[in-house]
Order: C-alpha cells, then structure tokens, then sequence
C-alpha cells in the first residue's frame, strides 16, 4: 500500500507544461476494451476530449479525478448507456475484444450483455430478489428451465457475497435490503448475466464505511475472472481496489498508469496536484 | 470470505444464448411500438372525427338561404297611425304586403291554393323582419325596396337537397306546388344563400330558420360573470389560507380532503344541491344566470383550489424570507410579495375552469334553465339559457335545419372554449417565471 | 332592485369612511403624530366596519324575508287548500306571487287579492325597515371605527386578522359545499324511504315510476316500482364499453408518448390528447345521438341484429372517447413518476425498450394506473349529457350492448327536468339515485386514493 510520506517529487520527471497529450501507459497487449480518440459531447458542451486508452482483461482500472471532469460520462461510453440521452454524441471507437461498438449494426442488447454496470445508486427493482436477479438471465433467455434459473441465481449471489444473507428470503423484496446489500444484488444482478467486463460508477458513495469495506473485498474477488472498470471520487479507494489508475481532468485523460506509480510517483503536474489535495 | 463457486455460465456460453434470443426480442419490440403508435393514431383519428362531422354540419349551418322580394313600402299601410311606434308598426299589414310581394314573383297567378302555399315558404317571422326593417329606415317609407327573407326551414332543406324531388309527393313535407315556384323563384335568381343573420341576432323559437343564438350567449356570458366574480376570490382566498395560513391540524385535513372529494363529484350533484337548496329552501327564481352562477362557482372552486395552490407552491421560499427579513408581517408577505408572483397560474387555472364551467349543461338543466325563452336576458335575476342547454334543446328538434342550427351552435361554443384556453396557454407562457 | 341600490350605498358608505379615516391619520401623522400602522389600515379599518356586517346583514335579510312572507300569507289561504296540503299550497303560493309582481289572470279571488295585499304591505315595511337598519348599522360601525383611530391602536395587526378570518371562511365554503349537497340529498332520500321500502329500492328490478296524473286518472297500469337496478345495470354496461374503449388505448398512448416519442412529437400530441377532454359533453352528446347511433344500427342491420336506435353501445363509445384522455393523462403522469434509475438498470442489462417497460416500469407505475383505471370509471358513472342524449329512457335490465338501456345520471336527469312534486314518489326517487350516485363516485374515488397511498413505492 502506498503511503503519502513516501511521494517522491523528481523535477525532471514532473512536466510542467499543461499539454495534453496523456502521460504514461495508456496501451496494453490484448486489451478487453480499447478507446482511441473518442469525443463526447453534451449538445455544445464537449464533455470528454479525445480520450485514447486501453483495458486489460482482469484487471481493476480506477477512473478518478475532480468531480465534473467526465469520468463516469466516459464510463457510459463503454457500454452505450450515453445512447438513452439524447443530447450526447460520441465519436471516435471504442472496441469490445476487437469490435468496434459504436458501429451501426452493433446492437446494444447484446453488447449491454456483456459490459454490465453498477449504478452509483442502489437500484434494485421493486421486485423480489429472486425476480432482481433472475431479471438478467430471463430477458436474455440464458437458461432453458426453472433449475437452471436458480443455479445462476444461486451462484450470482454467492459470488456478490450475498447468499448466505438472503437464501431464506429470495421472495422478498429487494427494496427492503439494507444500502449495502442492495448495492451487492445489484451486482449479483450484473454478474447473473455472465458479463466480460463490469463497469462501476461510484458503487460505495452512498454506502456508509463497513459497506463500503464489503464491496471493496468483493471487487478484489470478482477481479479474477472479470474486467473492472471502477469511477471513484476516494482516492485512498482507487489506491486500495485497483491495479491502474487514470486521473481525468476536465475532460482531458491526463494519466495512466500503476496504481502505486501514480500515488506515489505521478509523472505529471494535474495529477501530482490532484492526489495532494490542491484540488478536488 | 468462501471460495467463490463458479457456477453459472462462461461468457462466451451467455453471449451465444443472447444472439440466439435477439431476433425473437427484436420483433416483440417492433410490435410493442406499433401497438403504442396504434393507439396515438386511433384517439387522434377519433378527434379528426368528431372535427370533421361538427364542421361538415356546422359550417353550412352558419348560412340559410334568402329569398329577396320587392315590397312597396307603403306609409299608410305599414304604419297606419303615422308615429313610427311599435303600436302602430304591428298594427300595420306588413304581413299582407309580404304576401303580395310573394304573389307579384309568380306573375300574380293562382288563386287560394298558391296563396295559401306562398304564405307557408316564406318564414313566419317574416313580418317582423320588414317593421324591423321600417324602424331603422324609416326615410325610405314609400320607395320600393328589395327585401331578403328567410325562407321556410322545409324550402330550406329542400335548397339543401334533404328533400329530393324524386321522393313520391306523399312522403315529402313539401308539395309539387311549392316546387313550382321554388323552382320559379331560382330561375329569377331571387334565392340566395348567405351567413344566417338569425342564428347570431337571432333568440330561441321554434320556427328553425328564425332560430338564434343570441339570448343563449347573453345567459352564458351572464352566468359566467357571477361564476367568475364568486369562485375567483373565494378559490384564490381558501388556496391562500391552505398553504400558508393553515396549521397542519385535522381541520386543515378536513379541508383538503373535502375539497378533493368535491372535485369527483359529478357535475349533476351540483345542479341538485342548487336546486334543492337555493330554488326550493331560499326560494331563489329558477333558470336565472344568478342561481347559475353561483351553483358553477361551487363546481368550480375546487379546480381553481387546487390549481392556485400549485401556483403558490411554485413561488420560492427564498422571496418569502426575503420579505419576512425585512420586517414584513405575514399578510404583507402574502398580499404584496406571493399572490402578485403566483397571479399568472392562478389566472390560467381560473380561465380552465371557467372554460369548463361554459361547457356544462347538466348542473343548469337541474336548476331550470331549460325553459323557453324568447326574450333576450336583461339581467343576472331575468330567465335565462346558456348555449350548451340551448344546443341540448335543439338536439331534440327533428327539423333538418336544426340539426344545421345545433352543429352551427357548437361551432360557436368550441369557438369560445378555443379562444379562451389558448389565452390560458398564452398568458401562461408570457408571464412565466424562470426562477 | 332595493337590493342591488342598498348594496351599492353600503359600499359606498364603506368607501367613505375608508376615505375619511386614512386622510385624518394622514393629516396627523403630517403633523407629527406617529402612528402604528400605515393610514390605509386606519381606512381599511374603518371602511370594512361600516360595510361588511351591513352587507351580510343585507343579504340575510333579504333571503330570510320572502320565508317569512311565504309562511305568513298562509294564514289567507282558503281552508281547502290548507286540507289539500302540499302541491295545492305549492300552487296556491304561486298564484299569490304572480299576483304580487302585478301579473294577473283575469278575476282573482277575494282571498287571493287580500293575501297579495297583505303580501306587498310586508314587502314595504320590510324594504323600509330593511333600509333603516343596514343604513343605520352602516353608518354607527363606520362611526365607531373611525372613532378608535389613535397612534397607538395597532390598525394593521387588526386588519390583517380580518383578512385571515375572511381566508378561512372561504376555505370552509368547501365544507359548507359538502354539507349542503349531503343534506339537500339525504332529508329528500329519507323521505323517499318513508314512502318507497329500502330494499324495494336497492334490490328492486323492476323501474316504473308513476305519473301523478295516471293515478289520479285511475289508468296506472299496475303499481308503482321503484327498483334501481335496472339503472345500474345501464350505468355499468355503458361504463364498461367506455373503459374497454378508452383504457387500452389511453394506456397504450401514455406509453408511447413516455417512452418511444420525441420530445418535439409528444409536445405536439399531447395537447392534441387533451382537446379531446376540453370539448363539451353535450357536443359528444350530440354527436353520438346523430352520427354513431344511427351508423351503428345502420352496421348492426345489415349483420342480421337486432340495434336499437339508442343503443348502449353507442353511448358507450362515445363516452370512452370523452375519456381517453384522462385515462392517458394521469396514466402518462404516473408512468413518469417511475425514476429513471430504474429504466437505467434494466437497461444497463441489455433490456430492449419493450421489455424495459413492460417488466420494470409498468408494474412499478402499475397502482397508479389501476387508480387511473377507478377515477376514469368514477368519471364514466358519473357522465350525464352523453347518455341522455344517446342513450334511451327505457329501464331495462340488460347487458346486451346493442339494447337501449338507461342510467342512473340519465334518469336524474330526467325525472328533476320536468315537472317537480316534491310530494311523490317520482320525484324524491331522483334524490334517492342521486344519493347512490354519490356514495358509487365518492367510494371509487377513495378506494382509488387508498390504492396510491398502500402502494406507495418508496422510491428514494
């Protein structure tokens, strides 16, 4: 774990102009996920500029920086979840293994299939937590029978650490679930439909400390057969969770790179400001 | 934690069952939407419908056909007793000359039968049109003018072709005689077919070409006065009172639950309560605008409520402090600060409602209004009829060119709805606020 | 007319002591005085003291006088009449009325003209009186308040309690409302059941209400039935013609404006929607009873059925186009009020549309459509214009959509359109409808309200 006392600022190695080309490794071999040049705008407003970076497959990569600065607007982009607005354009590629989806016949079922998202909010529908969780598999028609059904269930909610809580009240409803666990059935809920990549937006801020400790022991799980891709306004949260780091900055993608590179080391000015508190 | 058991499908096994669903989900899709458009499209034919049928009768029915005879403007016979006064005027033979007049266009032929028949073509209201006429000319007593009559409503419908000629004699309302010089009329180009005067200027009778609509307007625009001049400050004082006077107490609740409970009821139980209560225990006249009124007013209040508190709402806390910082008092705050800045919704909700109040005829059917009358309303305590009711009335009337009249009729009254909901929605728009 | 020229002299007598009392506290202030409140308390104070009790005192005289007159001139009716009691008094009052606005037919009877007598020579003490009183009160309560004026009365502080008083009375008006349809219903029905046995009424089937004429002429084809479920019958099947018209396409219309349509499509056609809810009843009335009817049993007849020229199915139809609207308005609301987090969770799923609202968000909008669905059948009860104009007068107990059938609302409608005897049977039976009438819409109503409250998603 990195700590603060031991941030090492080298001047050569701090850049102090503000250009905006991102520092540090933005490629990787076989990525999951790549975005090379991608624009996001919100009617006039240009939300994300030119965003190139990669995705490793089982990697945890965290997404920070000050709030606005577009992160978990260009964490939409990786599942199209921006489509439901209809002011928001994008442009550039984003590929899934290769694919670039953006392109016109991709068709965003499928695709939503396989990078699933937790919200920032808990939002379990108001049905039982059984139905919550079977949502997925059902629409999607994965399973050919009722047993089937219940095993991905079953399994869902042990892997989000859920199960031994609630497998005596799968009827019940999953509004009635504490903040924390309903956050975990709404991952159960992602992971029921058997996604390559889980992208999270803020899970833990509206959760209080032991939640929060729970989805991060949860989110170190997952990583191993999963793709994260998680947005955090807590540093000392991305610096606990995730193997790469990159820091946003109004849009810009200003860093990338190790997790404890960056809190230790940051190779640029914004980012370096970021982490001791200039601002944010 | 335990080890994570890894049940469940790969990736690669659940991306295939989803392929393999897409083509199924994609066509349930395509025909939920169309179900959905279905239904925007079935109301809006129902609209274009019931638009087209009152239009298609309606319109015509703003015209009546004339038939413009030359009468010799006799002094002595139309005012015998040389004053011009009505005494005089009605004890003339302005009757007689019409009748004349009507012989002189089938070249003074025919005996009894064609009199008898040339006095039912043309209106009976006919007489009154031409001492009308001497009234407000009277410099032109002893010329000869040419003079447009309404024609009877049968000669009516027959110009229209409700009465084919081809229908054997019996069964038609008019005779092959009255043909004739229907027919000799036309050729003489003395029929003519213009924008009723009487549906506008004209009052209730049960002749359908002299048939009008301007004593039911009067009454309307009567009883809509008291409506408005009642259930305006009352609504916009109780919504006051209800958010923010009120304390939240079981009275307050009270309040509110009954208001709400008002606003389901149907529109019938007022006109009982009216008539149970201000007819028969205060004795108030039936079928008067005042008794109308106020039992709309009651109909009403509710709607305004409820829409002047949503006004008041809208207006933000941070002006009422403001205010109270200053040293206001509370009333000051009320009457200097909110009501002028909720006054704009509060208008527009009364203008809704009293457009609903203009269309309603069941609460007035149960209060009287429903009577005949002829003579044009003077006053809120003078017999009256509202336009819905006249139209309702007139619904019963098998006459063809009533159905025209009525259609006609409900031209006029959409008209004023029309107008008097795009100035809610314009007033709305233009003092609108952007807090 | 005394009324109206009293009116206007109160009011003015109130603007006059407005006038004086803010210009003596202006004058004083002007020389040093100071004073609590503003002049114009001082003026509102004293000119609402001279003219509010005056004119409530005004209007009460004048509603209460024509009673007591009504009472008293009684006392000239010849003995018969007083023996016949009721629809004779009834006559007996109008002919003195007539007589006293100076209309008269041909020779009226001693009693008749000493009763008209008596009648205007209370008529003109009470305006004299009347006049006196109220001038007098105007005046002495002005005095009085003009006469508190003093730096020291706090005029404001007692205006503004006037003003909260005169706010919570209007909020009362709606009780009052309450009350008094509640009572001009029930001593009617009460009076009904003294004549017509309750369960004759609720479970009767069979609707024949007399003419008083017929009985009188000894012709009344057997006796008098006052059973209402024929009515109800009617209610319920032209009801639910109209429900079955207008909830699937007000739903259907309220999804697709909320969900598929633009922006710029729904803001065009919403307004359009509710056009159909502005137009009149009467005109739907109207249009039923000329164009649908007849297209109807024109269609009906030449399938080989029997259509009645009044059918239930026409009304029903029409009714159900009335409604639509506000079966999609408060649909469309509702399915709104479903927060987006939810659609985004579907959604971020891989969800299409379709099966987005039609497994998460209806059934989470669905109480609030079922209420809709129960404020919309409150509101088809309740109709009147349509289904007396559509629909027919004939008491039948049928569910057949292509008979003729009356309702409820129509019969109403009917029996208190003509002429009224507030001693028979058939006339008080109207306030027995209309007291079921209320107790079906209000019941609804609050069985809707209770659906909302129980179901009451906590969303946040």
């Amino acid at each position: 774990m990195t700590s603060f006392k031991e941030l090492n600022y080298s001047t050569d190695l701090i850049m102090e102009n503000t250009n905006l080309k991102t520092t540090g490794n933005v490629f990787v071999d076989n990525p999951r996920m790549s975005a090379r040049n991608v624009d996001v705008y919100y009617g006039d407003k240009h939300a994300i500029k030119d965003v190139t970076i990669d995705i490793s497959e089982q990697e945890v990569i965290a997404f920070i920086g000050p709030s606005g600065c577009g992160k978990s607007t260009f964490l939409r982009t990786l599942n199209r979840m921006n489509d439901t607005i209809d002011i928001c354009r994008v442009t550039g590629q984003i590929t899934l293994d290769g694919e670039d989806i953006y392109s016109p016949n991709v068709d965003v079922v499928p695709l939503r299939a396989r990078v699933g998202m937790v919200f920032q909010k808990p939002n379990p529908f108001p049905k039982s937590i059984y139905d919550n969780i079977a949502y997925g598999p059902r629409i999607h028609g994965l399973t050919r029978n009722k047993a089937e059904l219940d095993e991905i269930v079953e399994s869902a909610l042990e892997r989000a650490g859920l199960w031994t809580e609630v497998k005596d009240r799968l009827d019940q409803p999953g509004t009635g679930l504490s903040g924390g666990q309903q956050q975990r059935l709404c991952i159960a809920r992602a992971i029921a439909v058997s996604p390559e990549v889980i992208l999270m937006d803020e899970p833990c801020s509206a959760l209080d400390p032991i939640a929060t400790a729970k989805i991060e022991e949860l989110i170190e799980e997952l990583k191993t057969q999963y793709t994260i891709v998680i947005v955090t306004h807590s540093m000392q949260q991305a610096a606990r969770v995730s193997d790469r780091t990159a820091y946003f900055h109004l849009g810009d993608l200003i860093e990338v790179g190790k997790t404890e590179q960056i809190f230790t080391n940051p190779a640029h000015k914004l980012t370096q400001d970021y982490i001791t508190g200039r601002f944010g | 934690m335990t080890d994570i058991v890894t049940k469940g499908l790969s990736p690669q096994e659940a991306s295939a069952r989803v392929q393999a669903s897409l083509k199924q989900r994609r066509q349930k899709e395509r025909r939920f939407r169309r179900l959905g458009l279905a239904a925007v499209l079935l109301a809006l034919t129902f609209l274009a419908v019931l638009f087209t049928g009152i239009l298609s009768k309606g319109l015509p029915g703003m015209f009546q056909y004339y038939v413009k005879l030359d009468v010799e403007l006799d002094r002595a016979r139309l005012d015998p007793l040389g004053d011009l006064s009505d005494a005089s005027l009605y004890s003339g033979d302005a009757e007689a000359m019409i009748l004349e007049s009507a012989l002189l266009t089938v070249d003074g032929e025919g005996g009894r039968k064609v009199k008898k028949t040339l006095r039912k073509m043309v209106s009976s209201g006919s007489a009154i049109r031409l001492i009308d006429f001497v009234k407000s000319h009277p410099e032109l007593l002893g010329t000869r003018q040419q003079i447009k009559f309404a024609v009877d409503d049968d000669i009516d419908s027959f110009l229209r072709g409700f009465i084919q000629r081809d229908t054997p004699a019996k069964d038609r309302r008019i005779d092959d005689l009255t043909i004739e010089i229907v027919d000799k009329w036309e050729s003489k180009g003395l029929i003519s077919y213009e924008l009723s005067d009487y549906l506008f200027f004209g009052s209730a009778s049960r002749d359908a070409e002299m048939a009008g609509i301007k004593g039911a307007l009067i009454g309307s625009l009567l009883t809509l006065a008291i409506c408005i001049s009642i259930a305006f400050p009352l609504g916009v004082a109780a919504a006051v009172y209800l958010e923010e006077l009120a304390p939240k107490n079981r009275w307050t609740e009270l309040i509110e639950i009954n208001i709400n409970n008002l606003a389901a009821v149907p529109s019938v139980v007022f006109g009982i309560m009216g008539l149970a209560i201000f007819i028969v225990t205060f004795g108030m006249p039936r079928s008067v605008p005042l008794v109308g009124g106020v039992v709309l007013a009651l109909m009403t209040l509710p709607t305004i409520i409820i829409s002047s508190r949503a006004a008041i709402r809208a207006v933000p806390p941070s002006i009422r402090d403001a205010a109270l910082g200053i040293g206001a008092s509370k009333m000051q705050v009320i009457f200097h600060h909110v009501i002028p800045l909720a006054m704009p919704g509060m208008l527009t909700g009364t203008i809704i409602g009293m457009a609903q109040a203009l269309g309603e005829t069941a609460p007035l059917l149960m209060i009287g209004m429903v009577a005949f009358i002829v003579d044009i309303p003077g006053g809120f305590t003078d017999p009256a009829t509202v336009l819905p009711v006249q139209i309702f009335m007139w619904a019963d009337f098998a006459e063809r060119m009533f159905i025209q009249k009525t259609s006609a009729a409900i031209l006029v009254l959409l008209a004023f709805l029309v107008t008097m909901n795009a100035a809610a929605i314009a007033l709305r728009k233009k003092l609108e606020r952007r807090w | 007319m005394a009324f109206s020229y009293l009116l206007f002299i109160v009011l003015g007598i109130g603007l006059l002591f407005y006038v004086a009392a803010s210009r003596r506290v202006s004058r004083a202030r002007m020389y040093g005085s100071r004073f609590h409140s503003l002049p114009g308390y001082y003026g509102l104070w004293a000119g609402i003291l001279a003219a509010v009790p005056s004119t409530l005192l005004l209007v009460v005289w004048s509603l209460i006088d024509i009673q007591l007159f009504q009472h008293w001139v009684r006392d000239f009716y010849p003995a018969e009449i007083l023996l016949a009691g009721g629809s004779q008094e009834i006559v007996a009052l109008a002919k003195v009325e007539n007589l006293v606005s100076g209309i008269r037919f041909g020779e009226p009877e001693p009693w008749l003209v000493q009763a008209s007598e008596a009648w205007l020579g209370w008529a003109e003490t009470s305006t004299l009186a009347k006049t006196v009183v109220v001038l007098g009160v105007s005046f002495c309560l002005g005095f009085l308040g003009f006469r508190k004026i003093d730096p020291e009365f706090r005029a404001r502080n007692a205006v503004e309690r006037i003003f909260s008083w005169a706010l919570i009375s209007a909020s009362t008006i709606a009780i009052l409302t309450t009350i008094g349809i509640v009572l001009s219903v029930l001593f009617e029905t009460i009076r009904f059941f003294q004549l017509v046995p309750p369960t004759e009424f609720i479970f009767g089937t069979e609707w024949n209400p007399q003419f008083e004429g017929a009985e009188r002429a000894g012709s009344g084809g057997g006796d008098a039935k006052y059973g209402m479920l024929p009515m109800f019958a009617g209610t319920f099947l032209i009801s639910a013609i109209a429900i079955i018209v207008a909830v699937p396409v007000g739903l259907a219309s309220a999804i697709y404006l909320a969900e598929y349509a633009t922006r710029k499509v729904r803001s065009t056609i919403k307004p359009l929607l509710e056009i159909l809810a502005g137009v009149p009843t009467v005109v739907y009335g109207f249009f039923a009873a000329l164009t649908v009817a007849p297209a109807i049993k024109g269609i009906g007849e030449s399938l080989g059925l029997s259509v009645a020229s009044e059918s239930a199915l026409a009304a029903g139809l029409v009714m159900g186009v009335m409604i639509i609207p506000f079966v999609s308005s408060l649909s469309d609301d509702v399915i709104n009020a479903v927060p987006q987090s939810l659609r985004d969770a579907a959604l971020g799923l891989g969800s299409t549309k379709s099966e987005t609202t039609r497994q998460v968000v209806l059934p989470a909008a669905l109480p609030g459509i079922v209420a809709a669905i129960i404020l919309a059948v409150s509101r088809a009860v309740g109709e009147t214009m349509i289904v007396v104009m559509a629909a027919g007068l004939a008491a039948n107990l049928s569910f057949n959509p292509l008979d003729a059938v009356t309702t409820v609302t129509s019969q109403i409608v009917t029996i208190l359109v003509g002429d009224q005897e507030f001693e028979s049977a058939k006339t008080l039976s109207a306030f027995a409808l209309s007291t079921m009438l209320i107790i079906l819409t209000l019941g609804l109503n609050f069985f809707a309200l209770q659906i909302v409250k129980k179901y009451r998603e906590q969303y946040d």
